[in-house]
């Protein structure tokens, strides 16, 4: 008769062996959370209530999300660009009650009870908005990735009429930088919805 | 940013009993939330108050008063400060942009933390950062530095252009401190040099809360001017800045005030050259002078001594564009 393979021993070896290389992640993955615990302080959560284009959101968000981040990584809305994430580039641009702001620099929490405007709000369904148009008609952008900050910028620099002259649009408008250098363009498509 | 929790006060009252130890009062953000990211203000608690703080710009008997929570935008476009204190509305207009404008509030632009390049860089010394840590700019990159007032503790800027047009009008920092009650502090007291605890920006008193500006009825709104100069034309801070007014009976100078951005740890006024202004014709040879004054009074580092030319003819021009304007 061929020798047995597997013997009694090999079995409770084995099997004992199988079960502590099972329990080793369990029980690091606790030390190592133990450990977390005392050097890293837990993020703060919050349940927030926001308006974004028109639509309502009820949200549980950690209370560090910036706006910027929420839009983006939460709710898909990527068109509002992260630049340098530091309020000095204006791709992050959005309004908050009609009022252009960088969304970068605002916690999600805060613009509870307010209305959110990004990129993806502007157009009336399939009809582009004017300044949309505009960019596409006067070349406003040639890589494009700080174009949904400066139509957002541009729509806000229309509204508050800061368009008299092209010195006037290009101050009013320095919070947007374009790497690119379609600055001439930008200015064009600013004065082309003015009128 | 480190975890915090988020806490909305609807008083002031419990906004200030709230701010104890590293709690931050949170209203427009703009420099707060970038001062977290890069790990150089940590706060545990952030106290929103932006419902708490009055909004309004009102008439008052002896000037204006302007609420803490006013956005800098909304200040620079009202009809008040357009008509009475125009000084105020150009300075704003000169300082960042058209969206960090509409975000930073009245209060938050006076507490503004240098842009100082050795305050932002965690891996560098810098006493303002971190207490006794030594200056890296005194022996470093110096463009930005100041030219007066600094000492080898600390040779940071403010960076505030709202803060010099205030600081030439006197303006009033209204306070509501621990127990609740209304004070207030004179623009001139209330930046500080830096002194042995370049740490501390203000003489803010702990726990207070800044409630409103309040600026007195003057005779500048028809000759003043904000002149600044900079590495780009928009968008960037002052390598100097002026704010200059003027009250003239004919061409002879009665008052003059003249106060300098971009070259002290605060809000810096030139009172020897107002001195010498004042009774003198306002022509260009007087402005020479009061420049050459002013120069005088100035310490340049190595490294930033093109400011000194530089201001004294922001000075010159400053002056001669209050006579056009």
């Amino acid at each position: 008769m061929e020798k047995q393979k597997y013997s009694r021993r090999f079995f409770l070896s084995t099997s004992a062996m199988a079960a502590t290389l099972a329990f080793i992640p369990v029980g690091v993955k606790a030390f190592y959370n133990n450990v977390k615990k005392l050097v890293i302080p837990l993020k703060e959560k919050m349940a927030i209530k926001l308006s974004i284009n028109k639509a309502k959101y009820n949200l549980t968000v950690d209370t560090r999300t910036t706006l910027l981040d929420l839009v983006r990584e939460q709710l898909d809305l990527t068109g509002t660009k992260k630049g340098c994430d530091h309020g000095q580039c204006g791709a992050c641009t959005v309004h908050v009650n009609g009022q252009r702001v960088l969304s970068c620099l605002t916690l999600a929490a805060t613009v509870q009870g307010k209305e959110v405007t990004t990129i993806e709000g502007l157009s009336q369904g399939s009809e582009l908005h004017p300044m949309q148009q505009a960019f596409i008609e006067c070349d406003g952008f040639q890589c494009g990735y700080c174009t949904p900050g400066q139509i957002m910028s541009a729509v806000g620099c229309v509204n508050e009429g800061h368009t008299h002259s092209v010195e006037e649009i290009k101050e009013f408008m320095s919070g947007n930088l374009c790497r690119c250098g379609a600055y001439n363009g930008i200015v064009q498509s600013i004065q082309k919805v003015a009128k | 940013m480190r975890p915090f929790t988020l806490q909305k006060p609807t008083t002031i009252g419990q906004a200030v009993s709230g701010k104890k130890e590293s709690a931050q009062f949170l209203a427009g953000g703009t420099n707060l939330l970038d001062l977290m990211k890069k790990h150089i203000s940590q706060p545990d608690r952030l106290l929103d108050i932006n419902s708490v703080l009055s909004e309004k710009i009102e008439s008052t008997a002896g000037g204006i008063r302007i609420g803490a929570n006013v956005r800098n935008s909304a200040a620079a476009a009202n009809e008040l400060i357009l008509s009475k204190f125009p000084l105020v509305s150009h300075a704003i207009l000169k300082g960042a942009s058209p969206q960090i404008r509409n975000m930073a509030s009245m209060a938050g632009n006076l507490l503004q933390r240098t842009r100082c390049p050795y305050f932002y860089d965690t891996s560098l010394p810098c006493n303002k950062r971190k207490a006794g840590s030594g200056c890296g700019a005194l022996k470093g990159e110096t463009r930005m530095a100041a030219i007066v007032g600094h000492n080898p503790q600390c040779v940071a800027v403010h960076p505030s252009d709202l803060c010099i047009a205030l600081s030439a009008l006197d303006a009033r920092v209204i306070i509501n401190g621990k127990d609740n009650k209304e004070t207030s502090i004179p623009f001139k007291d209330f930046h500080k040099l830096p002194g042995t605890n370049p740490e501390k920006d203000n003489n803010l008193p702990a726990n207070a809360i800044i409630t409103a500006i309040e600026i007195p009825s003057n005779p500048f709104n028809k000759n003043c001017s904000y002149l600044k100069l900079r590495d780009r034309e928009s968008y960037a801070f002052a390598l100097v800045s002026v704010a200059a007014a003027l009250q003239l009976n004919g061409n002879r100078i009665v008052e003059a005030r003249l106060a300098s951005g971009g070259v002290a740890h605060k809000p810096w006024r030139w009172y020897e050259a107002e001195k010498f202004l004042k009774g003198k014709t306002a022509d260009l040879s007087n402005f020479k002078q009061a420049a050459e004054i002013i120069a005088r009074e100035t310490h340049p580092l190595n490294g930033n001594e093109f400011k000194v030319p530089m201001l004294k003819g922001a000075i010159e021009v400053a002056l001669q564009n209050c006579l056009t304007a």
